[in-house]
């Protein structure tokens, strides 16, 4: 430690102690107090850190609830309700967790958007966006195991229908299905195994992808609004970016302020809105799990419905709906290539050109539109009338769906095209605030 | 982007057309202790004879202001104590041969349904020849349970013209009173449904607050600390 070149100021006392033992005050300096990130941070960069501080609060309020909960289909249902009403602000704990779940991926959804929109994932953080796709994989997976464990007619029958899914896939598929529900339908060794994986298989995993995620971006550094490699310009003296400035403390000051934010909307929900309308705890869902009797109307919870539209709206071929499946699978996945599929100079929509913005914007009006749209059954907007050829008959909502599923994913697939064909700006040497 | 201009024009002018049953819009106020008294009091006398309410216990209804001894003296029949859950004594078995399907728990049932469609289901029972019970429902059709409240409310037809309900006899109550009655079950269920949701909404002020005290120090904070970045 003493010859470690980085550890310029030898520390004394209990620190100094520590020191000689184990990289304290170097690891503080390089992740903190001299890691330099860009000062031009805007808006869109509290999302990162207020990602952390969710699934931080996700196991926190997950812990606490693990120890009223009963993972058993008998007692999982009446479990939840005593944590409502008879365990001490257990009701806080559990609309914490459940609150927390949306808004973990209103602010991943974010998240991502930012990437898209500032080119995060160009070269060289082709990893760090790789590592957040991951994360992303598994937070979906996460949040569906989770949703089965209140047992409640949606956890059942959302859980039946998604564990079919698997069923639909060629040759292994009803087998497999079978493997992981544990039983022919979902049943308590469904509800066990999905336990486990919320609790601890999923929490573990994201947990080290998260550090990855972190051990690449501060490998590569921050990108930012412009785009620019801040390491590209540096003080000829000290070596520090010159457009840099230390994360602590001008970051954790800037995001303390964004978290406050946070909690006051996250605290709206929770207080006032902890239903959000069910949207965010569904009303079906305060009826016990029923394997006789099916609902009329399964849609999954709100930050699945871009995805379930997209499955919804291809048509089974020769019987089979694994077109569809394959379809919503890809559609996520799909998010892996966006590093080699833009093709564009520059980094930052603000020096892309004009053809980008719109292919950016098509895009997320298709997701919001997708999104609705696997919210709501899709007889929603009626027929075509029979009078028009080849539509007559079809679903309106199911036409629209078939359209914005095939923008989502042109914006994936033409995107080699139109970002190279693009007219893109001149990029500045410094960051402009 | 003229594109999805169209679309949206194109969606937005097919209206909607999902199955629409006319919910009566049900007077709920938690604040009204007397509402709720006299709610939980119908729904002890009558609800509970078939349909448990197992998450809830006699002795939470202290919230809304009776004493244990009340609760003691005037709302427990069945020889449960104060800390006891409403269950009932009727099994699942025996209902569903009596009724055709077992009486739900009613502890969360204005979650599942809604305060108006409970408010309106229990208005919404008719004479009906047809059926088992010799009841049925506007709200919802062919409803296994009978009418438990009609000495109450009296008896009601459904007009096969008007497709609206006419008197057919008289109860106990006009036709005031037993909307009346209704609305404080009806506000007893939802209190039922979520006990600490008053406590829940008190709380969120305080808390909003002091994030709104806490958002004006950090925002000073980190004007303090981004001075000299320029």
């Amino acid at each position: 430690m003493k010859k470690n070149s980085k550890t310029q100021n030898k520390s004394v006392g209990l620190i100094g102690w520590v020191d000689e033992r184990f990289p304290l005050s170097s690891f503080i300096k390089n992740h903190l107090t001299e890691y330099y990130a860009p000062k031009n941070f805007n808006f869109w960069y509290f999302f990162g850190a207020l990602a952390l501080f969710t699934f931080v609060m996700q196991i926190l309020t997950g812990i606490f609830l693990t120890m009223y909960y009963k993972p058993d289909a008998a007692q999982a249902f009446a479990s939840v309700e005593f944590i409502m009403r008879d365990v001490s602000f257990g009701w806080l704990i559990r609309y914490m967790h459940s609150t927390g779940a949306s808004l973990f991926f209103v602010v991943i959804y974010l998240h991502m958007f930012r990437g898209l929109m500032y080119g995060s994932y160009k070269k060289p953080r082709e990893l760090l966006w790789l590592f957040g796709v991951a994360i992303f994989l598994l937070l979906m997976a996460e949040s569906f195991f989770g949703y089965l464990l209140p047992w409640g007619q949606m956890s059942y029958w959302g859980a039946q229908v998604i564990v079919n899914l698997f069923a639909t896939i060629p040759f292994i598929g009803p087998d497999l299905a079978e493997w992981v529900r544990g039983d022919y339908l979902v049943s308590d060794a469904t509800l066990n195994r999905f336990f486990a994986f919320h609790v601890i298989a999923l929490p573990l995993a994201l947990a080290g992808l998260i550090m990855c995620h972190l051990v690449a971006l501060h490998e590569v550094g921050s990108n930012n609004p412009d785009g620019i490699e801040i390491k590209d310009t540096k003080d000829k003296k000290t070596g520090i970016p010159l457009d840099g400035i230390p994360f602590h403390p001008y970051y954790t000051v800037k995001d303390l302020t964004g978290l406050t934010v946070f909690l006051i909307v996250f605290a709206s929900i929770i207080f006032f809105a902890p239903e959000m309308g069910g949207y965010f705890l569904e009303a079906n869902n305060f009826v016990p799990a029923d394997p006789l009797v099916t609902p009329s109307h399964i849609a999954p919870t709100w930050y699945f419905t871009p995805f379930y539209s997209i499955l919804r709206a291809v048509p089974p071929i020769l019987g089979s709906q694994f077109p569809g499946v394959a379809a919503m699978g890809l559609s996520v996945l799909i998010f892996f290539f966006v590093p080699w599929l833009d093709k564009s100079k520059v980094r930052s929509i603000r020096y892309k050109g004009i053809l980008y913005k719109k292919w950016l914007a098509a895009f997320v009006v298709s997701f919001i539109i997708l999104g609705y749209l696997g919210t709501v059954p899709s007889n929603i907007w009626g027929q075509f009338s029979s009078i028009i050829p080849l539509l007559g008959g079809v679903d309106v909502a199911t036409f629209v769906a078939r359209i914005f599923t095939l923008v989502y994913f042109a914006f994936f697939i033409m995107m080699p095209i139109y970002s190279k064909k693009d007219v893109t700006k001149k990029v500045p040497k410094r960051v402009t605030m | 982007m003229r594109f999805f201009i169209i679309i949206f024009l194109f969606i937005s002018s097919f209206s909607f057309s999902a199955e629409n049953i006319e919910l009566s819009k049900a007077p709920v106020d938690l604040t009204d202790n007397q509402s709720l008294q006299r709610g939980a009091r119908t729904f002890t006398n009558y609800c509970l004879n078939c349909h448990s309410a197992k998450y809830m216990r006699y002795s939470n209804l202290q919230d809304i202001g009776l004493s244990a001894e009340t609760i003691k003296n005037d709302l427990l029949f069945t020889g449960n104590k104060i800390g006891d859950t409403m269950s009932v004594n009727m099994s699942m078995k025996d209902s569903k041969k009596w009724f055709g399907a077992s009486p739900p728990d009613l502890s969360v049932v204005a979650r599942s349904r809604g305060a108006d469609w409970i408010y309106s289901y229990m208005r919404g029972f008719y004479r009906d020849p047809t059926r088992p019970m010799g009841w049925n429902n506007t709200v919802y059709v062919n409803s296994a349970m009978p009418h438990i409240l009609w000495e109450l409310e009296g008896e009601k037809i459904l007009n096969p013209k008007t497709k609206k309900l006419e008197k057919f006899s008289s109860g106990k109550l006009n036709a005031k009173e037993y909307d009346a009655t209704i609305a404080d079950l009806t506000n007893y269920l939802v209190y039922m449904s979520e006990p600490d949701q008053l406590k829940r909404k008190k709380m969120g002020y305080y808390v909003i607050g002091f994030l709104l005290l806490l958002l004006f120090l950090t925002i000073n904070l980190k004007k303090e600390y981004w001075r000299d970045i320029k």
